[in-house]
């Protein structure tokens, strides 16, 4: 049980994916430097209570904010390995060990399926603590398979990046599972399955140059950093100061690329509200 | 001729080669013997050298600055072929190209990356690192094709999509990401050859296809060595290292099933012999389409999504497995 779930319930216990920070422990914001307590930020949704700056937060923070209570995790037995025997400074292999010891999350991805306002509907969401919330053969398969389940199951689905991009250390196997996730993903479409994309900080690289990228509706976290080269990469190359604001989900919005921007306290109710809309939805190819 | 650091030797040769020609010129003896002497050690040292190349050393041939690039492939296979620009919403991306040419008689679509064969030209082309309208020229392009029934051919050879503000203005990742889904659904066949780089989004934001061929000395990867060797090792002195735990190469790519099969290239790497590379490029593109025109658009593209939905390796935990199948 998340924090949101005892948020409303008023209810104490562990939760099995983080070690949590106590009610009284501060909070300083990295974005304007205010501080805060913990119960302040879990009361506001994580979200600084000074700036509104939406702190990073996993794949069960946004499944208790965004399903009617319970719901049901999918295709937990697939687990990412080691198979080019990739080493670098680490080896991939202590990479994850390492990963899994500090997050106790499968992969970079979690996969639900549950209800919002008693529609059911498929959740995919990433996990940034998980290896920077990079993509490799396992994110893809399970994206995949999320999208088979909808598919089959007739239930719209929403995937929540958050990630660096592809997961080196699985090479092109990585690069392909852009391909992957896209090919399918055009299938869905033409089946007439709505599909729903919800971006947060960080959501770059080959994650969004594919299924981020790809929503019957695209929308992100307000301030999220969104692109597909990193704003480091870009200043090198180009050798210039990059604009103020470049990058951020305002920016998307305005460029053309996004169709809104959700605060996160509004999530669950714009999520409700959409599939009310899309409840009659039916192919049309 | 340009000689890359592990052809040192063959560098030398050639000169000797070049000094005794001139020797032979002023008529006074007679070298003929030596000269076809050092000819024969050329051959056989640059058979030796290449032999058992390295990652590295792949990527340095994809790179090599005589490499043929995708405008003169199509020139040389083509009897006919009119280059076509432009996105139709903003601009002509000079680092994509594309157009309609013929194959002894097929009419194709082909687009590709385009990289510069000189100063001028590198700047002109942006090194092949296309801007969002080079990928929307050629989704343009490739619906143009399944308008008419046309077969695509995809030539693709870039550093990777380029990092730039404007590119992220006009929505880079959408552009890619647009593509790898609009390809996925095409009714035509798609022929894909990686002709020099393979370079992450930027290559396979043309990359879809039914099938997928890599020349002999060329490379695919999620990163570029450089950049990868950047991040991981934070240095950008571990290239090498980078290229041979990224695995990038024609065979690897092969093996592992990303890819179907390696065009062989002329001994010394297609710059040696850039219209025997051609020909080569030529048989193979040919004999692809009409392979893939034998099946029906709903079979190209159901092979499709399974050829690239199944790449992916990891373990499956049985008891886990059982709690989903129980859950769905
Ligand atoms: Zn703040």
């Amino acid at each position: 049980m998340g924090w949101f779930k005892r948020l409303k319930d008023g209810i104490q216990t562990a939760t099995q994916h983080k070690k949590e920070a106590p009610d009284g422990l501060w909070y300083k914001c990295k974005h304007c430097g205010e501080t805060s307590t913990m119960k302040e930020m879990r009361e506001n949704y994580l979200k600084c209570p000074k700036c509104n700056y939406h702190t990073r937060i996993g794949s069960h923070d946004y499944f208790d904010l965004i399903f009617d209570g319970k719901y049901t995790e999918l295709f937990l037995e697939l687990k990412s390995k080691d198979f080019l025997n990739f080493k670098d400074l680490k080896t991939y292999e202590d990479r994850l060990k390492s990963a899994n010891k500090k997050t106790d999350l499968p992969d970079a991805i979690s996969v639900a399926h549950g209800k919002v306002r008693k529609r059911p509907v498929v959740i995919a969401a990433m996990d940034f603590s998980y290896i920077g919330g990079s993509m490799g053969s396992v994110v893809g398969e399970k994206i995949a398979r999320a999208i088979d389940f909808a598919e089959e199951n007739r239930m719209p689905l929403l995937l929540i990046s958050k990630s660096g991009g592809a997961r080196m250390m699985e090479s092109a196997f990585s690069l392909m599972q852009m391909a992957k996730t896209s090919a399918r993903l055009a299938r869905m479409a033409k089946a007439g399955v709505p599909y729903f994309s919800m971006m947060t900080d960080p959501t770059t690289g080959g994650v969004t140059a594919s299924f981020a990228m790809l929503g019957d509706l695209n929308f992100a976290e307000p301030e999220a950093l969104i692109g597909f080269a990193g704003p480091r990469v870009i200043k090198e190359t180009i050798k210039k100061d990059l604009p103020e604001g470049f990058q951020t989900s305002e920016f998307l919005l305005e460029h053309g690329f996004l169709d809104f921007i959700v605060d996160r306290a509004d999530i669950k109710e714009k999520i409700g509200d959409i599939l009310l809309l899309f409840s009659n939805a039916e192919a049309n190819a | 001729m340009v000689f890359l650091d592990f052809e040192k030797p063959l560098e030398v040769l050639y000169e000797q080669l070049e000094k005794i020609q001139q020797v032979g010129e002023q008529g006074e003896v007679d070298v003929s013997a030596t000269i076809k002497e050092l000819e024969n050690k050329i051959k056989q040292t640059r058979k030796e050298l290449y032999n058992d190349l390295s990652g590295w050393q792949r990527v340095q041939l994809s790179r090599h600055p005589e490499r043929p690039y995708t405008l003169y492939y199509i020139e040389q296979m083509c009897r006919k072929f009119v280059e076509l620009h432009g996105d139709r919403y903003f601009a002509d991306d000079k680092a994509i190209v594309g157009g309609i040419g013929s194959l002894d008689g097929q009419s194709v679509v082909f687009v590709g990356h385009q990289k510069g064969v000189n100063t001028k030209m590198r700047q002109y082309r942006n090194f092949g690192m296309a801007n969002p309208e080079g990928y929307r020229k050629a989704l343009r392009l490739m619906k143009l094709a399944e308008r008419f029934n046309f077969p695509v051919v995809c030539l693709v050879d870039t550093p990777g999509a380029f990092p730039g503000i404007e590119a992220e203005e006009r929505g880079q990742a959408e552009a890619i990401a647009r593509n790898m889904f609009e390809m996925a659904q095409l009714r035509v066949p798609i022929v894909v050859t990686v002709i020099g780089e393979g370079a992450s989004g930027g290559a396979i934001g043309i990359g879809l296809g039914d099938s997928v061929y890599m020349m002999e000395n060329t490379w695919y990867s999620v990163i570029s060595p450089e950049s990868c060797s950047s991040i991981l090792w934070r240095s950008w002195d571990y290239k090498e290292q980078a290229a041979e735990q990224l695995k990038l190469t024609a065979e690897h790519m092969t093996d592992f099933g990303i890819v179907d099969g390696i065009i062989k290239e002329p001994l010394g790497g297609a710059h040696t012999a850039p219209d025997e590379a051609a020909k080569i490029l030529k048989r193979h593109l040919k004999k692809e389409i009409a392979e893939l025109q034998k099946m029906t658009p709903e079979e190209r593209i159901e092979r499709r999504l399974e050829k690239f939905g199944s790449i992916g390796q990891y373990d499956v935990l049985e008891s886990e497995a059982e709690a989903t199948a129980k859950a769905k």
